[in-house]
């Protein structure tokens, strides 16, 4: 699904994000409606220094960004996007030190409201670490 | 054990404020964000202290959905923490110390947290309030709420549900 130009350009857009920067998120992928956005490891992300596990803070910025993202590389091109509610199910900790990978979806939109599924993964793909869904504004 | 009229006030609000002190800087990542927590009794209100790397929308400018939400998850971990440790803190069952690793009551799990986005984040300080609705002895489920300027004017509520650590 990737356009490489496309993801280039994603990848400027994000870079103007402040958080998204400081994350260090790095968008991997973008098509119709979709999008793949990854960032590393840090100490300092951490939530629980008995694990190591990064804070569930952390993977609900990289999943709002990535669902964001999803929202607005959808073909009916919305000019803008927000979030307006965000559920996210922990189903798993992410393990230290691996990269957290977000896959969002944005399945069906109407002429103001778009909805959005994601997934966060961690390097096991097969076994997802969070699972979100939301509904985001669409400004035309 | 009974509660001690008597206690000398600086030993009270000493071991709370360690305690609480000790709870909050054993997490990198709210150190990271610049959280604090302010302490009126065992009431907590959570500062998110403005910062340009919060940013989500650099154009509006207003802060990060993302933190936001982490914003009010941490504050729930937080409240849930403090208020399932209260009891042990003021027995002087547990002396909770950051020196001290395991002195530390273990955090709780977030199960899944859904946050309510009710107005932009302006780019100035955020402060939040939880409330524990329920705490079982496996599964507690926490309110949440987020505003800047006005109290009654929410930025954000959200709903957790979360594991309690056992043993």
């Amino acid at each position: 699904m990737a356009d490489t130009d496309q993801t280039r350009i994603a990848q400027q857009f994000i870079e103007a994000i402040p958080h998204a920067r400081a994350l260090a998120m790095r968008v991997d992928a973008l098509g119709a409606g979709k999008a793949v956005i990854s960032m590393p490891w840090a100490e300092h992300l951490v939530g629980d220094p008995r694990s190591g596990v990064v804070h569930g803070g952390v993977v609900s910025a990289l999943m709002d960004t990535c669902c964001g993202a999803a929202v607005m590389a959808h073909p009916s091109g919305p000019s803008s996007t927000a979030t307006i509610d965000l559920r996210i199910d922990y189903m798993r900790s992410a393990t230290k030190g691996q990269r957290i990978t977000a896959r969002a979806e944005c399945y069906h939109i109407t002429r103001t409201v778009a909805f959005v599924r994601a997934v966060a993964l961690d390097e096991d793909a097969d076994n997802p670490v969070a699972a979100a869904t939301g509904a985001f504004t669409v400004e035309r | 054990m009974a509660m001690d009229r008597r206690e000398p006030l600086d030993r009270i609000k000493s071991r709370r404020d360690s305690a609480l002190s000790a709870l909050v800087g054993g997490v990198p990542y709210l150190t990271w964000l610049g959280i604090r927590f302010d302490r009126r009794g065992d009431e907590l209100t959570a500062t998110l202290p403005y910062d340009e790397k919060l940013i989500g929308n650099p154009m509006l400018p207003a802060l990060h959905g993302g933190v936001t939400a982490a914003f009010l998850e941490t504050t729930a971990i937080i409240e849930l923490a403090w208020a399932a440790m209260w009891e042990d803190m003021e027995s002087g069952r547990i002396v909770p110390d950051a020196a001290v690793g395991d002195s530390l009551p273990r955090l709780p799990k977030t199960i899944d947290f859904t946050v309510d986005y009710l107005r932009s984040g302006l780019p100035r300080d955020a402060y939040a309030r939880a409330r524990v609705v329920r705490s079982g002895r496996r599964y507690a489920s926490v309110q949440v709420e987020a505003w800047q300027d006005n109290r009654a004017r929410l930025l954000a509520q959200a709903t957790g549900h979360f594991l309690m650590p056992q043993g």
